[in-house]
C-alpha cells in the first residue's frame, strides 16, 4: 500500500475558527497505524470539527494533515474517501429514503466502474457489479447482525440500529482509516458492548486504524490504545489510556473540578 | 410443534406467475387501446397524457430522485422540439427515431450546462438558474429565424410528418404507438438507472449531500448526470409534444406554464417514484374532463369554458398546497403503493 512506515495520520498545528471564534487552536497529534485513538473532551472541545477537517468538510485556517505520508493543506471530501478515510457521523447522516442495503451499497460508490449507459441497458458489466456490490454489502450487514433489516427503509428503524447501519456504510469500502463520531451514543449497555467488540474486531482483523469520539470513559479506556484529550480546541493530554486516567488536568476539565477534588 | 412446519393446506398462488399475467394483461390493453377508445380520446387525452408522463418522469429523475429543484422543464422540452425540427429539416437523411435521440442528446447537453450552477447552489437558488434556461430559450428561439426556418408564424412543424423507419405514423393510431413505444422504452431505461448505482448516488445526494460526498459519492458528477439524463428525456418529450400531439408548436407551447405543469405533475403524482409521473399526468389530463362532467351532470348545465379554466386553476393551487404540506409523496403513496412510513421526501434539501 504505502511505502513509509510512519504514523497513519498526523495532525500538524491545525487551527480552525468559525467567524472569529476559535474552535481548534494549534492542535498536533499522531495516530499510529492499526491503533484505536479516542478523542475525548467536553462538548464544544472541537472534536467533531477535527473529524470534519480530516474528511475535508471543513477547511482549517492553518496547519496541515499528513495521511499515510502525504501532506494535505486541506482535504476534499471525495479525495478523502478515495484515499481510504471512512466516516460515521454524530447524528446519523443516513440516506433516510433508501433501504438499509442501498445505504450500505452507496458506501461503495467510489468503487463503481460502470457507465450510465451500461446501467440503463443493464449490460453484463453493470449486472455483475451490482451483484458483487450487493454481496459485499450483505457481508458487512451480517457483521452487525442487520441482514433482516436489509430491505427496510432506514428512516423507519430505531436510532441504535441506524447507528450500526452507519458504521456498516463507513466500512463497506474497506477504508484504512475510520473516523467515528460517538458511535455508541444513545445505545444501551449491551449494544455498546456489541459495537465496541465489532470496532475492536475490525481494527484487529482488517488492520483498520480508528479515530473515534466517545463520551463513555469506561469503554474508551478499554477499547482505545491511545487517547487524546481536547478542551476548548486545545490538546490537554495525549497518551495511553492508563496515563490519561490519572492525569489531574484531564480529571479537572473532563470530569469537572468536583470530581478532581473527590479523587484527590 | 412439528405440525407447525407442515405446509399450509393450499399452495399459495405463485406471485411471479401472477405478476407476469398482470404485465401481459397491461401490455394487451395498451396495445389494444386505440381500438377501444375513440379518436378524440386518443388525440386529445391519451397521447398528451403519455407525453406529459414522460416529461414528468424526466423531471422526477432530477427533482424527485436527485433532489435538484428545477423550473426549466419547459426549456429543455423546447430544446428537444426545436432540435428535432432542425435535424429533420437540415439532415433529411436522418430517420426520425435517430433524430429524436440526437435531439435528446442536445437537450441533455444543454441541461448539463444549466446544471453546472447546481454544484454550488441548491434549493431555492437553483430555481433561478433553471428559470434562466426557461427565459433564455424562449428568447433564443424567437429571436433567430434560423431556429424556425424563418416562416411567418414562427412555428415549427415537420413537413414530412412522422415516420418510423418507413412506417407512416401520422394517423391517430400511428401517433399513439410511436408515443407509447418511446415512453415505454425510456421508462424502462429510467427504472434501470434508478435501481443501480446511478440512482443510489442521486438519492444519496437528495437525502444528505454532505454525507454523500464524505462516504465517496461523486456528487459533482452525479448531479450533472441527473441534469443530463433528465433533460434528455424532457427533450424527447418536448419533440413528441410538438409533433406527435400538437402537430405544430411555438415557444409558447413550452412556456413557463409548461414548466409549472410538469412540476405540479410530479408533486401531485409523487416525488421520487417512477409511477408518480404517470399518476400526476393522468390527474392533470383527466381533471378538466372530470370537472366538465361534474358541472354538466351535477349542476345541470354547461359552464362557461373560461370559468371552468379558472376553477381548474384554483383546484390545482389548493391541491399543490395540500400535497406539499401533507403528502410529499403524492398520489403514488395515497394509492397505497408506496414504501413504508418515515421515508419522506423534501422538496427543498436542507
Amino acid at each position: 500500500m504505502t511505502t513509509s512506515a510512519g504514523p497513519a495520520l498526523e495532525v500538524r498545528n491545525v487551527s480552525l475558527s468559525f467567524k472569529g471564534v476559535k474552535a481548534i487552536s494549534d492542535l498536533s497529534f499522531q495516530v499510529e497505524r492499526r491503533e484505536i485513538c479516542a478523542l475525548i473532551g467536553p462538548n464544544g472541545a472541537g472534536k467533531s470539527s477535527l473529524l470534519n477537517i480530516l474528511n475535508g468538510v471543513y477547511i482549517p485556517d492553518s496547519g496541515e494533515i499528513v495521511f499515510e505520508g502525504e501532506h494535505f493543506r486541506r482535504m476534499q471530501p471525495l479525495e478523502a474517501a478515495r484515499r481510504g478515510i471512512g466516516r460515521g457521523f454524530q447524528n446519523n447522516a443516513l440516506f433516510s429514503g433508501m433501504s438499509v442495503l442501498d445505504n450500505v451499497i452507496a458506501g461503495l460508490s467510489r468503487k463503481s466502474r460502470v457507465t450510465l449507459v451500461e446501467e440503463a441497458f443493464r449490460l453484463p458489466r453493470a449486472l455483475s457489479q451490482e451483484k458483487a456490490f450487493r454481496a459485499r454489502a450483505l457481508d458487512v450487514l451480517k457483521l452487525f447482525d442487520l441482514e433482516k433489516h436489509a430491505e427496510t427503509v432506514v428512516g423507519t428503524l430505531p436510532y441504535g440500529v441506524q447507528k450500526k447501519v452507519e458504521i456498516a456504510r463507513a466500512i463497506v469500502a474497506r477504508p484504512r482509516l475510520l473516523l467515528l463520531d460517538e458511535p455508541l451514543a444513545g445505545m444501551n449497555a449491551a449494544e455498546k458492548q456489541e459495537i465496541a467488540a465489532v470496532i475492536a474486531r475490525l481494527n484487529r482483523e482488517l488492520d483498520l486504524t480508528v479515530v473515534l469520539i466517545e463520551h463513555d470513559i469506561g469503554i474508551v479506556l478499554k477499547l482505545a490504545h491511545h487517547v487524546v484529550v481536547l478542551d476548548y480546541g486545545r490538546k490537554l493530554a495525549d497518551g495511553p489510556p492508563e496515563t490519561i486516567r490519572d492525569n489531574p488536568d484531564v480529571i479537572a476539565a473532563y470530569l469537572g473540578a468536583q470530581h478532581a477534588e473527590a479523587v484527590a | 410443534m412439528s405440525e407447525i412446519n407442515l405446509p399450509a393446506a393450499a399452495e399459495p398462488v405463485d406471485p411471479v406467475g401472477l405478476k407476469a399475467v398482470g404485465i401481459a394483461a397491461a401490455i394487451a390493453v395498451l396495445l389494444a387501446a386505440p381500438f377501444l377508445a375513440s379518436e378524440y380520446w386518443i388525440n386529445a387525452i391519451i397521447v398528451p397524457f403519455l407525453i406529459l408522463s414522460l416529461a414528468g418522469l424526466g423531471l422526477n429523475l432530477l427533482t424527485g430522485y436527485a433532489g435538484q429543484l428545477s423550473l426549466g422543464a419547459g426549456a429543455f422540452m423546447m430544446v428537444g422540439a426545436y432540435a428535432t425540427f432542425s435535424l429533420q429539416l437540415r439532415v433529411p437523411d436522418l430517420p426520425l427515431p435517430l433524430a429524436l435521440v440526437v435531439a435528446g442528446l442536445i437537450a441533455g447537453a444543454v441541461g448539463l450546462l444549466f446544471g453546472i450552477p447546481s454544484t454550488r447552489i441548491k434549493g431555492f437558488y437553483l430555481i433561478v438558474s433553471t428559470l434562466a434556461a426557461q427565459f433564455f430559450f424562449e428568447w433564443l428561439f424567437l429571436k433567430f429565424p434560423w431556429f424556425y426556418n424563418g416562416n411567418s408564424s414562427a412555428t415549427i412543424a415537420l413537413s414530412r410528418g412522422l415516420s418510423f423507419f418507413g412506417l407512416e405514423a401520422n394517423t391517430p393510431h400511428g401517433r399513439y404507438y410511436l408515443t407509447l413505444g418511446i415512453v415505454a422504452l425510456l421508462t424502462l431505461l429510467s427504472f434501470n438507472l434508478i435501481r443501480g448505482q446511478t440512482g443510489r448516488n442521486w438519492m444519496a445526494i437528495r437525502d444528505m449531500d454532505t454525507a454523500a460526498a464524505v462516504i465517496g459519492v461523486p456528487v459533482f458528477r452525479a448531479k450533472l448526470q441527473a441534469f443530463a439524463v433528465s433533460s434528455f428525456i424532457l427533450g424527447i418529450a418536448g419533440a413528441l409534444w410538438a409533433f406527435a400531439y400538437l402537430g405544430s408548436a411555438s415557444v409558447q407551447s413550452f412556456g413557463l406554464t409548461r414548466s409549472y405543469q410538469i412540476l405540479f405533475i410530479i408533486i401531485i403524482g409523487g416525488l421520487g417514484t417512477i409511477r408518480g409521473a404517470y399518476f400526476g399526468a393522468a390527474f392533470v389530463s383527466l381533471l378538466p374532463l372530470a370537472l366538465d362532467w361534474l358541472f354538466q351532470h351535477v349542476f345541470g348545465g354547461h359552464v362557461d369554458a373560461g370559468l371552468l379554466q379558472n376553477i381548474q386553476k384554483a383546484i390545482f393551487g389548493l391541491l399543490i398546497i395540500w400535497f406539499l404540506i401533507k403528502e410529499p409523496e403524492g398520489l403514488a403513496r395515497l394509492l397505497g403503493l408506496q414504501r413504508a412510513q418515515g421515508a419522506r421526501r423534501r422538496l427543498f434539501p436542507s
